[in-house]
């Protein structure tokens, strides 16, 4: 059922948020610039990058705390341009909770249902079944000084979902848990918004928060959105190598086109003796250009022995760290150019009978469909 | 080793014991004195009452103690007059405070966080001036051909001089004028502390500004709201100074009672009762404050 959700891959799907040119800009800074950007009805997006990209901004749009410079917001079929944001079908879940200190658990659920003017027997309902959904009925009367971090989490999602917004806007929800609970309320987060068919937009700096939860991603980084795909595409198809860097842990081998045998590029570079052989039919490359080869560390194979006559992709050097992760070892290894190469090991089984050890010759190879070409 | 520990406890009682030891000297030895006149007979003497305190006739002395002049105080309707009209005029000042002082500490907490200390300074500003001098200013601007009647006459807005000195809206102008920073000053600290996002949540939530204000701010505001009214409201149920200076004979109030009891009809030991009463009444807003205090405290650990 999730599989199949697509929307975005429909071309008579009509989106449900539509950035269309939008520009913010603070005095001389620009915030966001020139971004066109499509959400659709029952979405998990995040919205990705590093401090500073312009992903807060963009959310703040969408509530209503800041005004575009230029260009239209639509949600639905309305333009929300001189909306203020008590009038948005929009609720946030802030970073710092925002809850309120001089007001029980319930009374802040209840708050925005009150503003709605709803009959009070019904704001009871609500927020009871509010208190059920994060596992809260035996704080309701508890004020927020006497939480846990994870229970005012809790709060602020409930206060945010009471009023069944049409879009929830959640800015680093997991921000301030630990890594243990942030990993647990990833999950709960989207099992919430498949249960109750909202679309979710997430603000994170976190990618792997944001490959976990979201349907899609979009990748910001100074005001403009770099790639927007589902998170398999963007950590397997980087558009840039800032994105390739941004999500995950990547090896970049620089070099030059040399031309295409049989469908596969040659790619020549100091690293290795022999062009490398990249298998990236996409790219539409001329002889000459200077590229950047990215692979990632889990696709690279360590090995001791020597690869057979004919083997392709090799690159020698010796073991400079190895990291035992538990489930992962991570080798680094230092090419004859001063490159450090990372290369991740499963640990599939226990025992190993003699294992890589520091400072020895190793030969690292890839398939050249495990590479990804960026050109420069 | 052993000095050591001796020393840190010694200086360990000590430091709590400063305040106390402030309050007891200066504070609780005058009060008891105070009440002890309070109890005493007037009398033609150096000092003008009786009887004096005499070690040799510790028996005598308390048998002269009595409580005449609290029950002349009950008795004479002019006391409870001024002691209701004192609490008036302190009210509807504090009120009135409230109001002018709200608006100018939230426009300094939201001002650029370049400027706060600056405003900060301008508020405290009046205060290099000697506080007399200030209140006279208030006459020569208040008097009918003063300042303002001037001003508003030039302006077009009024055609007879107006006769604002010497009534009860001089007193308020002069008190609002002179216990603003009383007010301003707690406002701000509380409304500077604000985090401005719950404001954001709350107008997420479909509250408007205005409501938003009434339901987040004020609540919030509510500490320092009640610190400034009292900083404000119990100095102003004793003041002085301003009636006496802009209120006119007409103004009645409670401080100015005591200060004719003490130094146009030299009897101390009515004057010492009436501030006895004074303070009695100036503990209730204390109590109730510190109740309300200690049940929110209370509810909310």
């Amino acid at each position: 059922m999730r599989r199949s959700f697509a929307p975005w891959a429909n071309p008579d799907a009509k989106p449900l948020i539509r950035f269309e040119n939008v520009t913010k800009r603070f005095g001389d800074s620009t915030a966001v610039d020139h971004l066109s950007l499509n959400i659709f009805e029952g979405e998990f997006f995040c919205l990705l990058g590093p401090s500073g990209c312009g992903k807060t901004t963009l959310m703040r749009m969408l509530a209503g705390f800041e005004t575009p410079t230029e260009g239209t917001i639509t949600l639905g079929d309305q333009n929300l341009a001189g909306v203020p944001p008590y009038r948005r079908p929009v609720n946030m879940m802030f970073q710092s909770y925002a809850l309120f200190p001089h007001m029980s658990v319930e009374k802040n659920i209840a708050f925005g249902l009150k503003q709605d003017g709803m009959p009070k027997d019904q704001i009871a309902d609500r927020v009871g079944e509010m208190l059920r959904l994060v596992q809260l009925e035996k704080l309701a009367r508890r004020y927020p000084s006497q939480l846990s971090g994870g229970q005012r989490q809790r709060v602020a999602l409930a206060r945010a979902l009471a009023k069944k917004p049409k879009v929830l806007l959640l800015d680093e929800p997991l921000g301030a848990l630990d890594k243990k609970l942030r990993e647990e309320t990833q999950f709960e987060l989207m099992d919430i918004q498949h249960d109750l068919h909202m679309t979710f937009v997430v603000v994170t700096h976190d990618q792997e928060e944001a490959m976990t939860m979201a349907d899609r991603i979009a990748v910001m980084d100074h005001g403009r959105i770099v790639q927007v795909a589902t998170p398999g595409e963007i950590y397997e198809q980087p558009k840039t190598r800032f994105i390739a860097e941004f999500v995950g842990d990547v090896n970049i081998i620089e070099g030059h086109v040399q031309g295409q045998e049989n469908g596969l590029w040659r790619v020549k570079t100091s690293s290795a003796e022999v062009p490398l052989t990249i298998d990236d039919p996409d790219e539409v490359l001329h002889s000459g250009q200077a590229v950047a080869i990215a692979v990632r560390p889990e696709k690279m194979v360590i090995q001791r022995d020597p690869p057979g006559q004919g083997a392709i992709n090799v690159l020698t050097g010796e073991v400079w760290d190895i990291g035992y992760l538990g489930d992962w070892t991570v080798y680094r290894v230092k090419l004859a150019t001063g490159e450090i190469l990372r290369v991740t090991r499963a640990n599939a089984s226990r025992f190993v009978q003699s294992p890589i050890e520091w400072d020895e010759q190793v030969y690292v190879t890839f398939a050249p469909d495990a590479a990804v070409i960026l050109a420069e | 080793m052993m000095e050591r520990t001796l020393m840190r406890r010694l200086t360990a009682g000590l430091v709590p014991a400063v305040p106390y030891l402030w309050l007891g000297v200066l504070f609780l030895v005058p009060f008891l004195i105070v009440l002890k006149i309070s109890l005493s007979d007037p009398a033609v003497a150096q000092p003008p009452y009786k009887p004096v305190f005499e070690w040799s006739d510790i028996a005598g002395f308390f048998g002269a103690l009595d409580f005449e002049n609290f029950i002349l105080l009950v008795e004479d309707d002019l006391y409870f007059r001024a002691t209701l009209s004192s609490v008036r005029i302190a009210a509807v000042s504090t009120l009135l405070l409230l109001l002018v002082g709200f608006p100018i500490a939230y426009g300094m907490a939201r001002a650029p966080e370049r400027y706060r200390a600056l405003l900060v300074a301008a508020i405290i500003l009046p205060f290099w001036t000697s506080f007399l001098i200030r209140i006279y200013a208030w006459v020569a601007i208040l008097k009918p051909e003063g300042l303002l009647t001037q001003v508003l006459m030039a302006v077009g807005l009024i055609s007879e001089p107006l006769d604002i000195l010497n009534t009860e809206t001089a007193v308020y102008i002069g008190i609002v004028y002179a216990y603003l920073p009383f007010m301003v000053l707690p406002l701000y600290a509380t409304l500077e502390k604000m985090d401005d996002t719950l404001l954001e949540a709350a107008l997420d939530l479909g509250s408007t500004p205005w409501r938003s204000f009434w339901t987040i701010t004020v609540p919030l505001a509510m500490p320092g709201i009640i610190a400034g009214s009292l900083l404000c409201f119990i100095p102003a149920v004793g003041e002085f100074v301003i009636p006496d200076l802009l209120g006119g004979s007409e103004t009645l109030m409670i401080g100015r009672q005591l200060w004719s009891e003490f130094f146009s009809n030299r009897d101390w030991p009515l004057a010492s009762a009436v501030a006895i009463l004074l303070l009695i009444i100036l503990v209730v807003p204390i109590v109730i404050y510190r109740d309300v205090e200690a049940r929110r405290v209370e509810a909310r650990p």
